[in-house]
């Protein structure tokens, strides 16, 4: 059985506009890995299963692993790879000082899932954290360093109150209307 | 040597590597991109028992996009991570054994030609009766070639048995105030660590083999590929990049990695072999299936008199640590108390299932699961608190055991003492309404195990320094690094022996090219055998600093000491350099600065059969407390809060330690309520949830508040007082619900996992008055 055709589809990903020949079937996790060489996107399960492979579509987290490339057409695609800008963000630094990566399989996936989270939800509270987290495995912390990692961060955004990428400083504009 | 003057030793510090892992830089093995690269993929078997009668590729190899294909006949030399039981082939040759078991290899231009082949190999099979579980296995079997390992010396399919005795346990029992007797039943649980086995091979123009592979065991990979594909160590080169979790899963060698390799010795391109979460279940090599009868005696007053325990071990198609295994479910049970009269016996069976192997707290776990119910069975007859029972019975530090183990720091006490006070134990216990409880559970887990696998008189452990001109200090070994944060110690012993920062240090422990021999990641023996190895190089580096500041300012070698990069005279400061200043002079007409260090364990132990199992330097001691509730409509166990005091000699990173404590709670309380290697006999052989949905495991909204208490009784052989941190802190937790539960609903759970129906059929049950 001869595999069906390529199709060339365009996308941004972390800021930058990409141009990939993707089959009907490939799904964007293969496409991120082997066409682009964005490595840090993880794949543990293939099903959805262990949020791995989390990343940013339009700004709202998906499983790269179910989600078609041919989905990703036109639209802005963030991986962890995006999220240093050059400086780490404060969620990976918290997940450093905090213990919250031990064998780092998980690690980008559950900064990713938890950066979607903080983005629309500056300060959440524990249960949040859980909640917004629990479509993720990590076998090595047993979570409550990750939720403090996170809880961490939270707090360090808040208090530096300095955007950190164009999302925030689109969000900050919108609330402090006269800029900083 | 006294902890205040650390510098580095006993810092909370981030893990070494971790900026890399947080940013998506880390390299695990898939992320390596080797132009030419191949994608190996392996046809297994549908059968879990079966005769292979007839096996043709020659369609598959005719594919193009093809570029070789293997077979078990490719490489009829079988391997296993114990000398004593080599009997896992790289692929079934003439017969398979479980569901899944590797046929055949493809190395293909991608993905889709490679699954395109696999349906064009013809196999033939002659399925043949399998046996499905350990109690199946005894049955004795007519004729030796039906056995599922004819070679074995069993009438039956029985792999291993172990007997040992000490002291007069009838006499003791016979004697007894009360015995607690139980039945135990243990599913078989799984590692599910995140990272899918992966390995990259590639057998370059030289002639020499290059693997990438996710391992825990570098060095019994390397000394397996040797010996199945014919190559001299010398012309293979294992390479471990990260590697995303073990915890005994990745510690032997696997078939993957034979065949990857067979395949690249084929057509001379490298190639991959990544799993899916199918084929990392297939591989499995959890912690057994098993039963376990236990009994344990006291006197009147609380005294323990005897233990007797006897275990059935499901084994699966092959041996992997299964000999192990087999000693340590009695073995291990040998502390935190003192038990002199003690009875064991072990059977491991063959079964035509994916085999069991080592998993954190290797052996120990289940057993310790049913002495701690039995110790508050007796505790409860004897009308005593479980706290203070535990604490009259406890072992001393610096004594030996009755099967002659050496016992050198122990914390134990303490640690029932920090979580039975912080707690609030003696409020709660026997004290809190129906279908709340709180319970209590110990540990004991070897740090290392004393005799390597081998019989070889090389180190367990060798650490290499150099130190060049440009200050920066590149430490090798071939500890292996698998997220539990060993890299971080290595830096952290060098560091603070010479007066650095970590900052300064290189850990290099991925590339057998480079680094020497370290056992690997297994038995928890990496900080303690590493660490000893590091200190010792670094020791000599130290040295030849001070010879070198002597040569500069005078004075006696006795005379500095190295802290913040400096090299400081304690007679006269004003002598006192920097440490460039005296590794300027150490390396002038001398060259880079280079040192090695060793650690091998003492000659410990008895001369009994058996004596080496178990035997470790030193041991981790724990205890923990749970507080639950029990939903006595619907049977669902609610954790309100777990407290866990761990005895790990000296926590030289606090806060891996405290990651370790919570990481083994989390999968601790997997075990105990909910997951399970669902193999049913109905389904011929398949593992019914291969995969994260249906494997339950607690998520981040099931796991409760644990406060963790680190207890440091100061190991006189630890590298800085320190012993391991890595498993033993996951064997309270389970017996510590089981006897919470007991104090909520009053019944005691003798299978695992301890589901809802469980619960509410144990609830019936006591109702009806049978318990």
């Amino acid at each position: 059985m001869s595999q069906p055709p390529k199709e060339v589809i365009k996308f941004e990903v972390n800021g930058r506009t990409v141009e990939v020949a993707v089959r009907p079937y490939d799904v964007l996790l293969d496409v991120l890995r082997n066409e682009l060489d964005l490595i840090g996107t993880k794949r543990g399960c293939d099903q959805g299963s262990c949020g791995c492979c989390a990343i940013h579509m339009d700004g709202r987290p998906v499983l790269s692993c179910l989600t078609l490339a041919k989905w990703a057409a036109g639209k802005k695609i963030t991986t962890i790879e995006g999220l240093a800008n050059p400086e780490p963000h404060p969620l990976q630094t918290a997940f450093e000082t905090c213990g919250a990566t031990q064998c780092g399989f998980c690690t980008p996936g559950f900064i990713m899932s938890a950066k979607a989270l903080l983005d629309r939800n500056a300060e959440p509270d524990e249960a949040t954290i859980k909640e917004h987290i629990s479509g993720n495995v990590c076998r090595c912390t047993g979570y409550l360093q990750i939720v403090e990692a996170v809880q961490k961060a939270s707090e360090e955004l808040l208090e530096k109150d300095r955007p950190h990428d164009a999302s925030v400083v689109e969000r900050n504009r919108q609330t402090h209307p006269a800029g900083r | 040597m006294t902890p205040p003057s650390w510098n580095v030793i006993g810092k909370p510090i981030p893990q070494v590597g971790s900026r890399q892992k947080v940013t998506g830089e880390a390299l695990y093995t898939d992320d390596l991109r080797i132009p030419g690269t191949l994608v190996g993929k392996i046809l297994r078997s549908p059968h879990a028992s079966a005769r292979i009668v007839r096996l043709d590729v020659s369609a598959a190899l005719a594919l193009p996009g093809v570029h070789a294909i293997v077979t078990g006949k490719d490489a009829p030399r079988p391997f296993g991570v114990l000398p004593i039981s080599k009997d896992e082939p790289s692929m079934g040759i003439d017969r398979v054994r479980y569901v899944g078991e590797p046929v055949a290899g493809i190395a293909a231009d991608d993905e889709w030609i490679a699954m395109e082949a696999m349906k064009l190999i013809h196999v033939e099979y002659l399925p043949t009766k399998p046996i499905d579980d350990a109690k199946q296995a005894l049955a004795e079997v007519a004729n030796a070639a039906d056995k599922i390992h004819p070679g074995t010396k069993f009438g039956n399919n029985l792999h291993k048995m172990v007997e040992q005795h000490f002291g007069d346990l009838p006499k003791a029992f016979s004697e007894s105030f009360h015995v607690a007797k139980g039945h135990f039943e243990y599913a078989g649980i799984s590692h599910t660590f995140t990272e899918p086995m992966s390995a990259v091979a590639h057998f370059d123009r030289d002639g020499r083999l290059h693997i990438w592979s996710a391992t825990q065991v570098p060095h019994y990979l390397h000394r397996a590929m040797s010996e199945v594909l014919g190559l001299p160590m010398s012309r293979i080169r294992v390479i471990r990049p990260n590697v995303g979790g073990g915890f005994g899963g990745k510690s032997d060698p696997f078939p993957h990695e034979m065949i990857a390799s067979l395949l690249t010795m084929r057509c001379r391109r490298p190639v991959r072999i990544t799993f899916d979460r199918e084929e990392v279940f297939i591989s499995h090599h959890g912690r057994h299936p098993s039963e376990i009868d236990v009994a344990v005696g006291c006197d009147k007053n609380g005294r323990l008199t005897g233990l007797d325990i006897d275990a059935l071990i499901d084994g699966g198609a092959y041996g992997s640590f299964g000999v192990v295994t087999s000693y340590y479910n009695g073995v291990l049970a040998q502390g935190p108390y003192r038990i002199d009269n003690f009875k064991y016996r072990g059977r491991r069976a063959y079964t035509n299932k994916p085999m069991s192997g080592a998993m954190r707290g290797h052996g120990a776990v289940n057993t310790r699961y049913a002495l701690e119910l039995l110790f508050d069975e007796c505790a409860e007859k004897v009308g005593i608190d479980p706290a203070e029972m535990r604490i009259q019975n406890a072992l001393p530090a610096y004594t030996t055991t009755i099967n002659d183990f050496r016992i050198t720091s122990n914390g134990v006490v303490e640690c029932i003492e920090k979580v039975r006070d912080a707690s609030g134990w003696k409020d709660k216990r026997g004290k809190l309404p129906f279908g709340h409880g709180i319970g209590l559970a110990c540990s004991f887990y070897i740090s290392g195990s004393a005799l390597p696998i081998h019989r070889t008189r090389t180190p367990q452990s060798t650490v290499h320094i150099k130190i060049d001109m440009d200050g920066g200090v590149t430490v090798h070994s071939m500890a292996a690094e698998i997220g539990q944060g060993s890299d971080t110690v290595l830096a952290q012993c060098v560091a603070e022996i010479l007066g650095l920062d970590v900052s300064w240090i290189r850990v290099k422990t991925e590339d057998s090219d480079l680094a020497p021999i370290d056992l690997g990641s297994y038995s928890s023996r990496v900080t303690f055998m590493m660490g000893n190895a590091a200190i010792k190089a670094a020791e000599n580096i130290r040295e030849q600093l001070r010879k070198a500041a002597c040569r500069m300012a005078g004075g006696e070698p006795t005379d500095w000491v190295f802290r913040d990069a400096k090299v400081i005279n304690t007679v006269d400061p004003s002598k006192s350099m920097t440490y460039m200043e005296a590794l300027d002079e150490a390396l002038a007409d001398n060259g880079a600065l280079i040192a090695s260090g060793w650690y091998q364990s003492p000659k410990l132990g008895g001369a009994y059969k058996g004596a080496g199992a178990g035997l470790s330097p030193t041991y981790s001691f724990g205890a923990y407390i749970t507080e639950l509730h029990v939903d006595t409509e619907t049977g669902f166990v609610h954790l309100d809060k777990i407290w866990a005091a761990h005895d790990c000699g000296r926590a030289l990173n606090p806060l891996a330690v405290k990651s370790q404590i919570i990481g083994c709670v989390h999968m601790g309380l997997g075990q105990v309520l909910m997951e399970q290697w669902d193999f049913n006999h109905r389904s011929k052989g398949n593992i019914r949830n291969p995969s994260l949905l249906d494997y339950p495991m607690l998520t981040a909204k099931e796991m409760p508040p644990v406060d963790v208490f680190i207890v440091e009784s100061d190991d006189k052989e630890g590298p800085f007082g320190a012993k391991e941190a890595g498993e033993g802190p996951l064997l309270p937790i389970l017996p510590s619900v089981g006897n919470a539960i007991y104090d909520a609903i009053g019944v005691r759970m003798r299978e695992l996992p301890i589901t809802p129906a469980s619960i509410l059929r144990a609830l019936e049950a006591k109702k009806k008055g049978k318990s």
